[in-house]
């Protein structure tokens, strides 16, 4: 039997009436990265606050790291570490002093605490920036400390809500190589994401959340394997949709038309392809499924808060 | 209101970090501060003191620049915790955050809620350390036993912090707390004591000063900087601390309310 980080059964969460999570189950093993998806207000950061004990579920039992959650919420804080969505940093402070002060909350002691310094401003890139005010810090620099701040008490287990919203490729790359070595060492990770290719890329296991629902639970390939075809095909160009009347449909097992493009989903993109080379004012792009076809597959393709 | 997050507070060491954080954010930026606790109740002395009292001359058999002293400690004290504990801890809760980064530490509103009221006092204690230093060195102070303001202080900066956190959980806005200064801190400050003595005024408002706090943080104030005898000390310590009790548990309460939800 796997051992679990969380268990959350029939979890739910009313807001002014409105269900925004709804009788949610949750599994999530020990050591294993997880990830939560979903549009914009789907409840990820709902579901995670009350996995944190910040906000009372309106039902449900749940349990995070052998402790009842909210009554027990204290014990749980002490061994896991938060990377909240937006940064909530000490303005007034400097890098270390951010995190020595961080370190007092779990009533660390200073001298251990100057002891690991040095290990979690390398793990933040930010050994030079020791005594630099928070406000001299890029979005990149502040998520990365943030996250060291995270781990002054040596978490089993941390939580990320989207650790690397409105950060450029390579501040994402140089979190995901951190996020990778914490999982190296052994630790659990929560994370909520709107980048399909990051889910992609580091988590074991992911649940697709959308209005308060769970649609799926699996790892990533699986769910690439089991919620859609392997291959697709986006054609745009002018007479696409005749292209797609005429020859499309009976060629590709799914047609969806987004915007001014047409995804082909096909088991065998060979005869599509073949088609296409007959109509030379349609342009193509050929590619293997990924998850964010799943995504857009299960969560539908209009705009969520529009 | 049969409502759980009116659960009484349970209190800990753990207030003592929010505490430290506070002191060490001041620390950092004490020189604006220092320049205010000595010089904002040296001009009040000064101007009113001496410019004003020349023409009044003695009230209550005291030198009106002693008597207005002897006030002055009290409600700049009282203003002190009342600032931190609206503009600084709203800051705090609402727009940096550091309550919610708290509060995924092991750390819960009743420790903040006691860290922020602790702080306040401590401030308050600051604040009335300068004015008796500046005091003293005008000439104003009768003798050691004047040390004795400062725990009151300490006390008088929990209880008015403590009543401004309970404004604070219940605002929208900075602005909001334009009626708690004008409807309850500004008429506290002019009518208790502090300018003049409250017999001056007609018996209706004096009733009403003193079933508030600043009315008897003066009281004890005024005989322990000029010497005379004190008189009733526990009774008039006996309302602040009431009140200081009273405002924690509704701030923790409307906090709850607010932030766990
Ligand atoms: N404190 C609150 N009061 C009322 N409604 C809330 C509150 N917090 C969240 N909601 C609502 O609950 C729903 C879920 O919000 P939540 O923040 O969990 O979504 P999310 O999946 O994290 O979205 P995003 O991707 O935009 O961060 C939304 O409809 C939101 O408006
Ligand atoms: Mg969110």
């Amino acid at each position: 039997m796997p051992d679990f980080v969380v268990n959350a059964r029939n979890l739910r969460k009313i807001y002014a009436g409105e269900v925004v999570v709804d009788d949610i189950q949750l599994n999530i093993r020990r050591g294993e990265c997880f990830g939560l998806l979903g549009p914009n207000g789907a409840g990820k950061t709902t579901t995670l606050r009350m996995l944190l004990g910040l906000t009372p579920p309106d039902g449900g039992e749940l349990n995070v790291l052998g402790f009842e959650i909210p009554r027990q919420a204290r014990q749980m804080h002490a061994r896991m570490g938060l990377v909240p969505q937006g940064d909530n940093l000490d303005p007034d402070f400097s890098v270390a002093q951010n995190l020595r002060t961080y370190a007092r909350y779990f009533g660390i002691p200073r001298s251990e605490l100057d002891q690991r310094l040095p290990q979690l401003l390398a793990f933040a890139s930010l050994e030079h920036k020791a005594d630099a005010g928070i406000s001299t810090l890029s979005g990149g620099m502040k998520r990365r400390l943030t996250m060291a701040r995270a781990l002054v008490n040596d978490p089993e287990l941390v939580v990320l809500d989207e650790p690397t919203t409105g950060l450029d490729p390579q501040a994402r790359q140089l979190i995901w190589q951190r996020l990778r070595e914490l999982l190296a060492q052994g630790k659990s990770l929560i994370l909520t994401t709107h980048y399909m290719d990051e889910a992609q890329r580091l988590c074991d296991r992911l649940a697709i959340m959308d209005n308060g629902h769970i649609l799926v639970e699996e790892s990533p390939a699986e769910l690439i394997c089991q919620h859609i075809e392997p291959q697709v095909i986006e054609v745009f160009g002018p007479g696409v949709e005749q292209w797609g009347v005429d020859c499309g449909r009976n060629l590709a097992q799914r047609l969806e038309q987004v915007g001014e493009t047409l995804f082909c989903y096909a088991e065998d993109e060979q005869p599509v392809l073949a088609s296409l080379h007959q109509f030379p004012q349609l342009q193509f792009i050929h590619r293997r499924a990924n998850l964010e076809d799943v995504f857009l597959k299960l969560t539908g393709k209009e705009l969520r808060d529009a | 209101m049969p409502d759980g997050n009116f659960r009484l507070p349970r209190f800990s060491s753990r207030c003592l970090p929010v505490w430290q954080r506070n002191a060490q954010v001041w620390i950092k930026l004490s020189g604006p501060s220092l320049v205010g606790n000595f010089g904002e109740p040296l001009f009040y002395l000064l101007a009113l003191g001496y410019g004003l009292g020349s023409f009044i001359g003695e009230v209550d058999g005291l030198p009106y620049i002693v008597f207005l002293a002897t006030g002055i400690v009290c409600s700049s004290a009282m203003n002190t915790a009342t600032f931190e504990c609206l503009y600084s801890a709203y800051t705090r809760m609402k727009v940096q955050e550091t309550w919610a980064a708290m509060m995924a530490a092991p750390l819960n509103l009743d420790d903040i809620v006691l860290g922020e009221v602790l702080w306040a006092g401590t401030k308050s204690l600051i604040s009335a350390t300068a004015i008796l230093l500046v005091a003293s060195l005008l000439g104003l102070v009768h003798g050691w036993q004047a040390v004795g303001v400062l725990p009151v202080a300490f006390l008088l900066g929990c209880c008015f912090g403590a009543m401004a956190l309970v404004v604070t959980a219940i605002s929208p806005s900075y602005d909001f707390f334009l009626y708690y200064f004008t409807l309850v801190i500004t008429p506290m400050f002019l009518l208790s004591g502090v300018f003049f003595p409250l017999d001056s005024v007609p018996e209706m408002v004096q009733v009403g000063v003193q079933l508030l706090p600043l009315y008897h943080i003066v009281e004890v104030v005024r005989p322990l900087m000029t010497g005379r005898p004190l008189e009733g000390v526990f009774g008039h310590l006996l309302v602040p601390l009431l009140y200081g009790l009273a405002a924690i548990w509704l701030a923790l309460g409307l906090l709850r309310r607010r932030l766990l939800i």
